[in-house]
């Protein structure tokens, strides 16, 4: 039987009728496409370009963005939903959804000229154009103010020079949004943010090689050698830091989602086959101690879906804080986490082959759990909030 | 081309379902609806062949109470342009009083084919479509598996899988088919398509529904089956199992 979530608190009752629908035809798209080949390309270590093509069809990038740049025009729920059911399949293929939509699409929505919104959105809607994010640097990473990537101002245009690492999409975008200093290495205010097109002479991607984790989703490095760009290249409504954290905040909502979808996908694999595993004459689901994590999965689950329902209508109504979204993401990566982990377990041996899907998500959410704001920074975001002093 | 789409909607067959208080009716708690599936087909042949054919409209039709009108929003973002919501406190289980409703609404509509499901996915009678097509005296095709059409010409060629054979039909158009899986993969709805649905207009108003001279008496789970017996290991259990097979199950 196919993968039919989680709703122990009848959560699906204060979905409106277009939010169902979207999650359920977003579940039938990874039913259909996704989960009968994530195996093997998590395996191969490569993305399933394939599949780009029908999540564009499908509406999947941007879907919350206005429907005149070729968007649905979606609310933030159902935005949710749809990150929600990509990581129920995987986390890389929900990480190039959220880097498509939330740091490429979002940046040039908000802060690009009408002119970047006309050419760029339509396109990158429909998937003809790849983007990615530039924003952490190998030195830079909690700390990107500190960058020192730098754009200096020509007569004619621009010219960057700088590296960018852990980029998702990175090597096979066709765009970049990259951020840059243009003003003194440590004036973090002269961050701005610069629409470059990935064959332009002196930009390079190379893949990162090694990873344990996302296999299916490509993170590259990238080097910035005189890059020169005309003076429109430049995202005019971009200024400071604060611009590109506030694409993070779109990310991060996405990822609480799509974190929750991860743990669902683990928690319905491990009840599965807690029935249906046989050992010592009965159910393992019959015994106590997988009886007890199922039942701490089926908790962090239920208080997730709570968090996330609300923090949507939150930011639905324009009254969501980046704090919200911090509490969201650092309990909802955490405890699907900690669900992996636990489903691992109960499956035993069978559950270290990728023919299961909860080591696969335990792997995957070891990243999770650190990019887009580890943990970590995302508790000391909220002592800063609590308190009214930075510990970092 | 106008073609009518003539769609249902169904208990989620996957899902454990239990019999009402009233013994006549499956229990809805807990369960989820959808649109039947061979529904699903009708409507995916149609949109093929309205983006074959150019210019046309495809419009939904269904029988039943509010909740009806979500299988119809669903049928309009997964592509069909209009919906006509015939509403009946309940579908009843005689075909024909359901035909006579969609019978009534299709005679003036001009549509120049009439689609239905094989049948629905709860109750499996497959009658409503060729009793629509009597009442209508259009002729019939039910079971359709490949489909072709020559609309200059006003006719169409339908083919029935059967036993081991394929059977091909030829019929003049408007004609009522009824579409059997396989025929065409159906599409998803897309983002955009379930936003659309929501400013794409449904007409609503009764059924005149035909009397209702069938009912249901009873409805009975099959009786649960007994446990298993295990009489003994190796070939020293043979005996007594050919035993048992011939005197107590009384296969051999």
């Amino acid at each position: 039987m196919a993968f039919d979530g989680v709703d122990f608190y009848q959560l699906d009752r204060l979905l409106s009728e277009e939010e169902r629908a979207v999650r359920d035809t977003v579940r039938a798209w990874v039913d259909e496409h996704l989960m009968p080949v994530i195996s093997d390309y998590y395996i191969e270590g490569k993305f399933p370009k394939q599949l780009i093509s029908g999540m564009a069809d499908l509406g999947l990038f941007g879907a919350n963005l206005p429907e005149e740049f070729g968007c649905a025009g979606l609310n933030n729920v159902a935005y949710g939903l749809i990150m929600q059911e990509l990581e129920r399949g995987d986390s890389g293929i929900r990480s190039f959804a959220s880097v498509q939509g939330g740091l490429v699409m979002y940046p040039i929505f908000v802060f690009g000229s009408e002119a970047q919104k006309k050419h760029w959105l339509p396109r990158l809607a429909a998937g003809k154009e790849i983007g990615c994010f530039g924003l952490t640097e190998p030195d830079y990473g909690s700390n990107p103010s500190g960058m020192i990537t730098t754009a200096k101002e020509t007569k004619d245009g621009w010219v960057l020079n700088g590296t960018k690492m852990w980029i998702t999409n990175g090597s096979q975008a066709t765009v970049a949004v990259i951020w840059a200093k243009t003003g003194a290495i440590d004036d973090p205010k002269s961050i701005r943010g610069f629409i470059v097109p990935t064959a332009t002479k002196g930009y390079a991607a190379k893949d990162q090689k090694g990873k344990l984790s996302l296999r299916a989703s490509d993170t590259s490095e990238i080097h910035l050698e005189e890059v020169h760009l005309p003076k429109d290249a430049l995202l005019p409504k971009s200024g400071g830091i604060k611009s590109p954290l506030s694409c993070l905040t779109q990310a991060r909502y996405g990822i609480a989602w799509g974190a929750m979808g991860a743990a669902m996908a683990c928690y319905d694999e491990a009840l599965r086959y807690a029935k249906q595993r046989i050992m010592f004459g009965k159910p393992i689901g019959g015994t106590q101690i997988q009886q007890v994590r199922l039942a701490d999965m089926l908790t962090e689950i239920t208080k997730a879906q709570c968090l996330c329902l609300q923090l949507g209508r939150l930011k639905d109504n324009g009254t969501m804080t980046p704090q919200q979204v911090s509490l969201a993401k650092r309990n909802n990566v955490n405890m699907a986490c900690e669900c992996a982990r636990e489903a691992r377990r109960l499956l035993g041996a069978n559950g270290i082959l990728a023919e299961y899907h909860s080591m696969r998500h335990m792997a995957n959410l070891e990243s999770v759990y650190t990019y887009e704001g580890t943990h970590d920074m995302h508790s000391l975001i909220l002592g800063q909030e609590v308190t009214g002093i930075a510990a970092y | 081309m106008k073609i009518a789409v003539c769609i249902r909607r169904v208990p989620d067959t996957e899902m454990r379902f239990s019999i009402g208080p009233d013994r006549q009716s499956v229990d809805p708690t807990g369960l989820k609806f959808d649109l039947s599936d061979f529904d699903g087909y009708a409507l995916e042949v149609a949109l093929r062949l309205k983006e074959s054919q150019g210019p046309g409209e495809v419009v939904v039709l269904s029988v039943g109470p509010e909740s009806t009108l979500e299988i119809i929003r669903k049928a309009l973002s997964i592509g069909a342009d209009r919906g006509i919501h015939l509403a009946a406190a309940q579908v009843p289980f005689d075909g024909l009083a359901v035909a006579h409703a969609l019978a009534a609404e299709l005679k003036d509509g001009g549509f120049d084919l009439i689609l239905f499901g094989r049948m629905a996915t709860d109750t499996g009678n497959g009658t409503v479509g060729p009793m629509t097509a009597e009442l209508l005296g259009l002729p019939c095709v039910s079971a359709v598996s490949a489909l072709e059409l020559a609309v200059g010409a006003g006719t169409g060629t339908a083919e029935r899988e059967l036993e081991g054979a394929t059977e091909s039909l030829r019929f003049p158009l408007p004609a009522v088919l009824t579409i059997d899986e396989g025929i065409a993969r159906p599409r998803l709805p897309t983002l955009k398509g379930i936003m659309a649905a929501k400013k794409k207009p449904v007409e609503s108003r009764p059924a005149a529904l035909g009397s209702i001279r069938l009912t249901i008496a009873t409805l009975e789970l099959p009786p649960e089956r007994a446990a298993g017996r295990i009489i003994g290991e190796g070939a020293g259990a043979v005996p007594e199992l050919i035993r048992l097979l011939r005197d107590e199950a009384k296969v051999l």
